[in-house]
């Protein structure tokens, strides 16, 4: 392992991190205003140009808030818990492919951190461990509200995890392999998997949505119920740390999204533009339109948020066990008989 | 058990259609109405900014008036004082002095006109019972403030501003 090899990892974590933190920075001011403009108002508009420095502003405001720790919460538990979930929001980020390789001064450069060849599993693995940092805090605050949501929280995950596992199954049927890279290579120009696998899809998106509690699946935080729900008892910047974590797992569960179905950096014509631009513009121009792609989902994350009312628990249940499930199964089985069939013929 | 109404129409709850049952459709429908705002004008207003349109009979901030020649219309008659339903304007009358006479109308004038624009309701009776139509409720919202005592306008705030000298 030489030298240069680490500076070029190190760099690319970097910026990986840098940029999923400002995204979830401005995930909350995009937030704001997509909900203003889809209710006929005009959002934060004081702080700066367009209220461009609302999330500072909002971010100062954290910071100086009071550090409040209930006397009866277990300490530790309640201090590891934001942070572990920012922490699980983050590392997901690692087998994301965020662009074809760079070639710079005869070297190559993959915009990826890690190319592990199990690099589904490897998401599954973090998105399940995500819900630890709302149970950690729910049960360390020792409260009821913060206690039923992180119950709500914990089996909402469970549950959409099964459907989210199966609906891959049917994509990993399609593609061979499991990892995220080659998977991209596959969608090469127009060749998007969300053409081979629509229904697969929309139950991954329906359950990315619940994965990172957002609505209509936002149960575990809901107000009307649950006060705060797990970060009732949070102040200052540890509840910041919450809602960033949220953001940051919208946008790592839009990445993935668009990776697996959407083609990650590939567009048609990429071939053409590639040739013309260069080994270092090419694959950015790629990477540029993979973000684009993610702020596409990203935007309809939040325009489904102010759409949808919530689910109610047992609706929530049904939908999980009852629909989602058995649809994926079948999805399963038929992308199976059709895979059979023209691997007969 | 008899009916408490005489209301005859019966609802009747009919199982959920295959497609109600999907929930979708009724998810895009919702949200094409939803995106359908994105591009809509709206309704916000700007406030310290831009100011909404008032009607032409808005009644905010009273101004106490002058007449042609500058001087102060106000001759402390009290009669806006008795008036207001609210208790919110005192005044205390001064004798006019000879030298004064381009500065007040008649020979008695306020020395002190208070209004407190906390009690003021602005029901207008003071312009209507001011004989000298020295009041009128014609000025802009009265501003915000920190204070109470910075709510009790006197004359320093009330008076029109004088004609150009």
């Amino acid at each position: 392992m030489d030298i240069a090899f680490v500076i070029e990892k190190f760099v690319l974590v970097a910026i990986i991190f840098g940029i999923s933190l400002l995204i979830a920075m401005y995930s909350t001011y995009a937030e704001r205003k997509v909900a203003a403009f889809l209710q006929d108002r005009l959002g934060p508009d004081r702080a700066g140009p367009f209220g461009i420095l609302q999330p500072l502003a909002d971010g100062v405001k954290m910071f100086m808030k009071e550090e409040i720790i209930p006397s009866n919460a277990s300490k530790w538990l309640f201090m590891v818990g934001p942070g572990l979930a920012m922490l699980t929001a983050c590392i997901g980020t690692a087998v994301i492919p965020w662009g074809s390789d760079i070639t710079i001064a005869g070297r190559v450069i993959p915009l990826q951190v890690t190319d592990i060849n199990v690099g589904i599993l490897y998401i599954f693995g973090v998105v399940s461990l995500g819900v630890y940092g709302v149970m950690i805090g729910g049960w360390a605050s020792n409260n009821k509200y913060s206690l039923l949501s992180a119950i709500r929280a914990a089996s909402q995950n469970i549950s959409y995890e099964i459907a989210m596992g199966l609906s891959i199954i049917a994509l990993l049927l399609v593609t061979g392999t499991m990892s995220l890279k080659e998977i991209v290579e596959q969608q090469h120009g127009w060749h998007w998997n969300v053409l081979y696998q629509p229904l697969g899809f929309l139950l991954f998106m329906i359950c990315s949505f619940a994965e990172t509690n957002r609505a209509p699946f936002d149960l575990p935080e809901c107000e009307t119920e649950l006060i705060g729900g797990y970060h009732t008892e949070y102040s200052s910047m540890k509840l910041g740390f919450y809602l960033f974590a949220e953001y940051i797992n919208m946008f790592v569960s839009s990445a993935v999204m668009a990776t697996l179905y959407f083609g990650g950096y590939n567009y048609p014509g990429m071939d053409w533009v590639l040739l013309h631009t260069g080994p270092i513009i090419g694959p950015l121009i790629g990477t540029l339109v993979f973000f684009i792609k993610i702020f596409a989902f990203i935007f309809f994350f939040m325009w489904v948020r102010w759409t949808i009312p919530r689910f109610r628990y047992d609706q929530l249940m049904h939908l999980g066990w009852k629909g989602l499930i058995p649809l994926a199964i079948a999805n399963i089985i038929i992308t199976g008989i059709v895979i059979a069939i023209i691997e007969k013929f | 058990m008899e009916p408490l109404t005489s209301k005859k129409k019966v609802l009747e709850q009919k199982p959920l259609t295959f497609a109600e049952r999907m929930y979708l459709p009724a998810i895009v429908k919702g949200l094409s109405v939803t995106i359908s705002h994105l591009f809509k004008k709206e309704a916000t207003i700007r406030y310290p900014e831009v100011e909404r349109e008032f009607s032409t009979n808005f009644r905010g901030m009273h101004s106490l008036k002058r007449d042609e020649e500058g001087r102060e219309r106000c001759t402390a008659c009290g009669l806006c004082a008795l008036s207001c339903p609210a208790e919110a304007i005192t005044m205390i009358a001064a004798e006019r002095k000879p030298e004064e006479k381009d500065l007040y109308r008649e020979e008695k004038y306020a020395a002190v006109y208070e209004i407190n624009m906390l009690r003021c309701i602005f029901c207008g009776l003071c312009e209507e019972a001011c004989p000298k139509e020295a009041i009128y409720l014609d000025g802009p919202i009265v501003p915000s403030d920190y204070l109470r005592k910075d709510f009790i306008y006197g004359k320093d705030k009330l008076v029109e501003a004088p004609l150009n000298k």
